[in-house]
């Protein structure tokens, strides 16, 4: 009794705060010199240049072994580190994917080469991956996934259509699953395989689906007979399922799973002054009870990966409350300034900006990564529901 | 540290369990006192665990202290448990000796206070005390009392008659009046040596959102294995999606206020940590309602009866994330704290073990 669910406590080690320090004079001195701004789209910004400055300060690969470009640091020191990049809205997006879990999956199970000719690059902020996973008809039923993907001399001949894949059009590699045998509906989790695929391939078109803020985020990406060499291959043939549910709790344990409208919440405050009337202190201290708590949360989660855990069941329950604490930062901000406040706002003040974003982009948090149908699903298996 | 404390839960947790029995509970609510159940709290030194060693304890810390507050809202122990280690902690402030338990404090309301004055004949003391937790059982009230001097810790041996009052859970929360009520000079702690008010406030918030975290434990628990066992259209209601998603939403309550919980328990285990106290409180406050909602949703018809444990959790729930502040109270506090810390430093702020203690004294 009294442990569920394993985000047990955490000694927070002193060279943590001094890390978090680091990385704030860090910021400091990019702010200062204009290298990046707090903008309504937060870290979700692609800055190759900024990412190349992450790496000088060996904050790319962290955990990963030296010998693959990385810094052997761990998973706690990771945590403390993203989490001030991604509070500060720091523009850290286009290394993020290939930081949180493409590294990761091939040193778990990629092979020797790959780790050699890809983790150099990543860790020094100059190769960036996106993940090809949906496709129009294959959404949280990732198994019904049709891009296939046949043998041939010396490799694989790709065929199919991926969607909602974001940064596509700026990526280096795709991380991509496909069907390596036919779909067996009495076993449905087997015949997927992962292959890493260099975005200029030739047979590759790449198509933006504009969202409806009208940012370019998502593509489509047709694959028409793309050919990959053998060694393209991550991990084993026919077990990208099994592979991809770790990598999924490295995508769903962190904290940008809840820092996406938190520029939202500084400025807020910056407009409420320092004695609120109650009902406005009411709303801002339950988000802010909320942050603290999911702080803890993604913390010990950090702790566990750190053991070597994988935390599936608690990394769905992070990203189901983070989700959710994503979409109530604009809704509780909307009660606190209405309508007449905003409109009397200066116009040089970011607050309208942050709101709008954070609105607009409110109904996507909690379906990328995972939905939350799925994620309660998830957790319903671990409470042994299903 | 946590071995101690792994062995103190332990052994506490095998008297809760043994002797938390549905008969106890049910005597409770009709208002008998568990004797058995006290006596071996007493006897194995849980009762007396937030003691130091030199004045005759086990010397537990805050946080070996939370831990057992948990197993504690886990079991619904119908006992002040965390009331006589409260009093502990108040008369220790104040350099009194310590007192045998049962015993209860106040003031728990913020309106409430009581006044003593010194006369050539002694101490008097005056004034209403409201829902007092368990007085009627307690064999003492350590209070803090105004005294023109100042706050002034005090310990009432000779309980007075009390109005008798509950909470949702049927736990007494009783009422007393103190006329004139002569306190001898050996029961009076120094002017400004105790707790004060508002420490005791947040004291008293941080153990109700331990035993909280508990309590929706249980309610998990067994909200779970009702979904496997109850049988509706062939198969355990469980199997359903509609009720899966439900049960998942409360397990991420549940997971938030363990963590919560956990996370104000530790921030105190030297100084009062008030800021990770009010966020806990507000917080777990907050996820009672899906807690119990849905705990009720799933066992149905079956949930709300007098038969069926889930109410002795849930109630326990429902009463105590109303005393000692609700989560409005401490939202409010919160967002006091974090408007005076401001926008660009909230982070900081937030993510800080050690805070710079900002806010008003009281939610």
């Amino acid at each position: 009794m009294l442990t569920s669910f394993s985000l047990s406590s955490l000694e927070m080690p002193s060279h943590l705060q001094s890390l978090r320090e680091e990385v704030r004079d860090f910021l400091q001195t990019q702010l200062a010199a204009g290298s990046y701004a707090r903008e309504p789209s937060g870290w979700d910004r692609y800055d190759a240049a900024f990412s190349r400055k992450v790496a000088e300060r060996g904050w790319i690969g962290m955990t990963w072994p030296r010998r693959y470009g990385g810094h052997e640091r761990t998973s706690l020191e990771r945590y403390v580190v993203t989490e001030e990049l991604l509070a500060a809205g720091a523009p850290v997006r286009a290394h993020w994917l290939a930081d949180r879990q493409f590294g990761p999956l091939l040193l778990a199970v990629g092979s020797e080469a790959q780790k050699r000719d890809y983790l150099p690059k990543i860790a020094a902020g100059e190769c960036y991956v996106c993940v090809g996973m949906s496709e129009p008809d294959s959404g949280s039923d990732l198994a019904s996934i049709r891009t296939r993907a046949d043998p041939v001399k010396d490799g694989w001949r790709i065929n199919g259509r991926k969607v909602w894949t974001s940064y596509a059009h700026k990526a280096h590699i795709m991380n991509l699953f496909a069907r390596t045998a036919v779909f067996d509906p009495k076993d449905r989790h087997t015949g997927v395989t992962q292959f890493i695929v260099p975005l200029d391939s030739s047979g590759i078109s790449i198509r933006p689906i504009i969202n409806l803020a009208g940012d370019h985020d998502f593509n489509e990406v047709v694959f028409d007979d793309v050919f990959v060499p053998v060694g393209n291959v991550i991990g084993a043939v026919g077990q990208g399922w099994q592979q991809v549910s770790g990598e999924l709790a490295h995508e769903r344990a962190g904290s940008e799973r809840w820092l996406n409208a938190y520029g939202v919440l500084v400025h807020l405050l910056q407009n409420v002054g320092t004695a609120p009337e109650r009902h406005s202190a009411q709303t801002i201290g339950r988000l802010v009870s909320h942050l603290w708590t999911l702080h803890r949360m993604s913390f010990s989660l950090a702790g566990l990966l750190n053991q070597g855990i994988t935390p599936q069941v608690e990394a769905a329950l992070v990203k189901d409350l983070g989700n959710q604490f994503d979409q109530d930062i604009p809704e509780g901000a909307r009660a606190v300034l209405q309508e007449e406040d905003r409109a009397g706002l200066a116009s040089n003040d970011r607050f309208n900006a942050m709101l709008d974003r954070a609105l607009l982009y409110a109904p996507s948090y909690p379906i990328r990564g995972g939905t939350r149908e799925i994620l309660r699903g998830i957790i319903a298996r671990g409470l042994g529901l299903r | 540290m946590s071995q101690t404390r792994d062995l103190l839960v332990a052994s506490a947790t095998r008297i809760f369990s043994d002797l938390c029995t549905r008969a106890t509970l049910e005597a409770a609510d009709e208002g008998a006192w568990p004797e058995g159940l006290w006596s071996a709290l007493d006897s194995t030194g849980i009762a007396a665990a937030s003691r130091s060693e030199p004045r005759g304890g086990a010397g537990a810390e805050m946080t070996d202290l939370c831990a057992l507050a948990r197993a504690a809202g886990y079991w619904a122990l119908p006992v002040p448990l965390v009331e006589t280690w409260l009093a502990e902690q108040m008369l220790a402030a104040a350099h009194l000796p310590p007192v045998t338990g049962p015993v209860t404090v106040g003031p728990v309301m913020r309106r409430d206070a009581v006044q003593l004055t010194r006369d050539p004949a002694g101490w008097t003391l005056r004034g209403v005390l409201h829902r007092v937790p368990w007085a009627r059982h307690a064999t003492a009230l350590v209070l803090v009392a105004d005294s023109p001097e100042g706050a002034r810790t005090l310990v009432l041996k000779d309980m007075p008659a009390v109005t008798e009052g509950w909470n949702l859970a049927r736990e007494p929360r009783d009422s007393l009046r103190f006329e004139g009520c002569r306190i001898p000079d050996e029961c009076v702690g120094a002017a400004g040596a105790g707790m004060g008010r508002p420490e005791l406030y947040f004291r008293g918030a941080l153990f109700r959102s331990q035993q909280m975290a508990g309590a929706m434990e249980r309610v998990l628990e067994l909200t779970v294995a009702y979904a496997k066992e109850r049988v509706q259209f062939g198969r355990p209601i469980g199997k359903f999606q509609a009720v899966q998603q439900q049960i998942a939403a409360l397990a991420s309550q549940v997971a938030a206020s363990s963590a919560a919980a956990e996370a104000a328990a530790e921030a105190n285990s030297d100084v009062l940590a008030r800021f990770e106290i009010a966020a806990a409180k507000a917080r777990i406050g907050e996820a009672v309602a899906t807690v119990a909602e849905v705990g009720h949703q799933v066992h149905a018809a079956m949930g709300f009866t007098h038969e069926h444990s889930l109410h002795r959790s849930t109630r326990r729930l429902w009463g105590w994330r109303d005393e000692f502040g609700t989560e409005a109270d401490w939202q409010a506090w919160v967002g006091a704290v974090a408007a005076s810390v401001g926008g660009e430093q909230l982070w900081t702020y937030v993510v800080a073990s050690r805070k710079p203690d900002v806010g008003p004294p009281l939610p």
